[in-house]
């Protein structure tokens, strides 16, 4: 019981400390989105059907991080479904953006829109761009 | 026994010719039996005297349209509907829907035209035709002959537009799979590649035999070039010319915001409607038509600065509307039902604009610029609006329904395509 109340005691200001941390990120990552995002995948995130594809609680956002990362930095000039449908716009890559620019972004589209995810860190932006370099 | 047999001949022959008679009449009162626009105009808001209903509904994305002499409708689809891919409409009763909804087909695609007894559809990379009967009803749907193939389709304005000339030509609008020909594709800074190589097969209008099979690049002609991507085009019978409608590029202030503001890259450039003559060209990806300044604008990929003017060979827009506002479809009115300040002008289906922000977005709607002699005779005006949904609409994913084909009807009656919501609307003249 004592160990139990101690974890407790442990861990709780960490979670708390991260859900407050998490929210100057998503303002930066708003600002952000809305230079380098916003025209193609507008204000809602709605995307432009058969052009640009949404960000509301697709596969690509909420799912794997290094994938989204990665996505992000490269952009895309190939023919690839996303949850089984076909934009035709290219992603231009984003890599002139610093990693904690990359991270605040994708931390506010995962938990805009509708979307819940945890954020994504300075830290995973450079490991995955360490791999595409 | 011979009289009653007699008797009986008379009373059979009798009821038959009433019979006959009645069929006759009925068929008569529907073939004159005035169409009748919905209560609420199908949703849109159109000029005084115009009516508007929904023929069909439901069918996927509707993009181009062409109605037979006989007003059966012909809808080439972007997606698999109930298996088919393009859509035979027939009005059983003549009440103005289409009952009879049969498909054929199974590419996916955007162009679709009739001329001389065959229906002519496309794919993305081809053109397809087939024989029709004397009623315009495809003979054989399952085998159609394939008159254009391989061409290029990289995903980005991919779609194969068509018209016919008198001749025997056919035209295709092959887009440039790119926004302006940079070395990287949509990147912030990424200069233009000079030339740009995507121009030897892609960028431009490409002319080809009509009722010549498996033509490619090498039986073709490029007719015109300098079009980043056309999807509305027509044949135009008083000037016996082409006329197509350039989607204008993307991204001038995303892609250099040092030189426009964000309101500049809302309006900029134009989208421009072009008379084409043989070996044109309309200067993509090298310049913009700026119909604010009225001048051929340097695109900023190529060293311009949004004021820097060209000085190459390039043809000028008969007409130019603001920016992003994808004119997906272009007609010119010949029939006899709307006022005379129709007649011959061009009705230009435009899709709606998603890059404007955070300026609103614009178009949505089907716009009239009036011709004479062959050129536009008075500034474009807005003919049928409200396909997106009034002030709910916020954004291109929200749009209820997006023009995009146009055709004309026998009796004169404008037909309008929505590749959104998947509607036929047919717009009828009532008034005096």
């Amino acid at each position: 019981m004592k160990k139990i109340v101690i974890s407790i005691f442990i861990f709780c200001p960490f979670a708390v400390l991260a859900q407050t941390n998490i929210k100057p990120s998503i303002e930066r990552g708003k600002t952000l989105y809305e230079t380098y995002c916003l025209t193609c995948h507008q204000d809602d995130g709605g995307g432009v059907p058969k052009l640009n594809p949404p960000l509301i609680k697709t596969s690509y956002v909420s799912g794997d991080k290094k994938k989204l990362i990665k996505w992000v930095l490269q952009g895309t000039t190939d023919k690839i479904a996303i949850d089984g449908k076909f934009y035709s716009n290219n992603m231009a890559p984003q890599d002139n953006l610093k990693d904690d620019e990359i991270a605040d972004v994708l931390t506010y589209i995962r938990n805009s829109f509708g979307n819940k995810g945890s954020a994504v860190t300075p830290a995973e932006v450079k490991t995955v761009r360490a791999t595409i370099k | 026994m011979k009289k009653t047999l007699l008797f009986s001949f008379i009373t059979v022959f009798t009821l038959l010719s009433r019979a006959n008679f009645n069929t006759d009449t009925s068929k008569y009162k529907a073939e004159t039996s005035v169409i009748k626009a919905d209560a609420d105009n199908a949703g849109l808001i159109l000029p005084g005297g115009f009516g508007a209903l929904k023929v069909a509904t439901g069918l996927g994305e509707a993009r181009h349209i062409t109605v037979t002499l006989q007003g059966d409708i012909y809808v080439k689809l972007s997606n698999v509907y109930k298996g088919k891919t393009i859509y035979y409409l027939h009005d059983n009763n003549s009440d103005g829907r289409a009952e009879v909804q049969t498909g054929f087909g199974n590419y996916t695609g955007t162009g679709i035209a009739v001329k001389n007894g065959y229906l002519y559809a496309s794919s993305d990379e081809e053109v397809f035709r087939y024989k029709l009967n004397a009623g315009n009803k495809v003979i054989n749907p399952e085998k159609p002959e394939k008159i254009i193939t391989g061409l290029l389709s990289r995903h980005q304005h991919e779609s194969k537009s068509i018209a016919l000339d008198n001749e025997g030509n056919i035209y295709v609008n092959i887009g440039a799979y790119s926004n302006s020909c940079q070395e990287k594709d949509r990147s912030k800074g990424s200069m233009g590649i000079m030339p740009c190589p995507i121009l030897d097969s892609a960028g431009g209008i490409w002319k080809f035999k009509a009722d010549k099979l498996n033509q490619t690049y090498g039986d073709g002609t490029r007719y015109a070039t300098g079009l980043r991507n056309v999807v509305g085009l027509d044949w135009n019978n008083t000037t016996n010319s082409l006329f197509v409608m350039q989607h204008g590029r993307d991204g001038l202030h995303d892609l250099f915001p040092d030189l426009y503001d964000t309101k500049q890259s809302a309006e900029l450039p134009a989208e421009c409607m072009y008379e084409l003559k043989q070996g044109v060209n309309c200067g993509w990806p090298y310049i913009y038509y700026d119909h604010i300044q009225r001048k051929k604008i340097i695109n900023p990929e190529y060293g311009g600065d949004g004021k820097k003017t060209t000085t190459e060979n390039i043809i000028d827009p008969v007409a130019a509307f603001p920016g992003h506002m994808a004119p997906n479809g272009l007609l010119f009115y010949t029939g006899n039902m709307f006022p005379e300040k129709y007649k011959n002008g061009a009705f230009i289906a435009f899709h709606g604009s998603w890059n404007r922000s955070p300026e609103p977005q614009k178009g949505y709607f089907v716009a009239f610029v009036p011709f004479k002699d062959g050129k536009p005779s008075g500034d474009w005006e807005i003919f049928a609006d409200n396909f997106a949904g009034g002030e709910a609409f916020v954004s291109p994913s929200k749009a209820k329904h997006r023009p995009c084909g146009l055709a004309q009807g026998p009796d004169g009656s404008l037909y309008i395509s929505d590749d959104s919501g998947g509607t036929i609307y047919r717009i009828i003249y009532t008034g005096k």
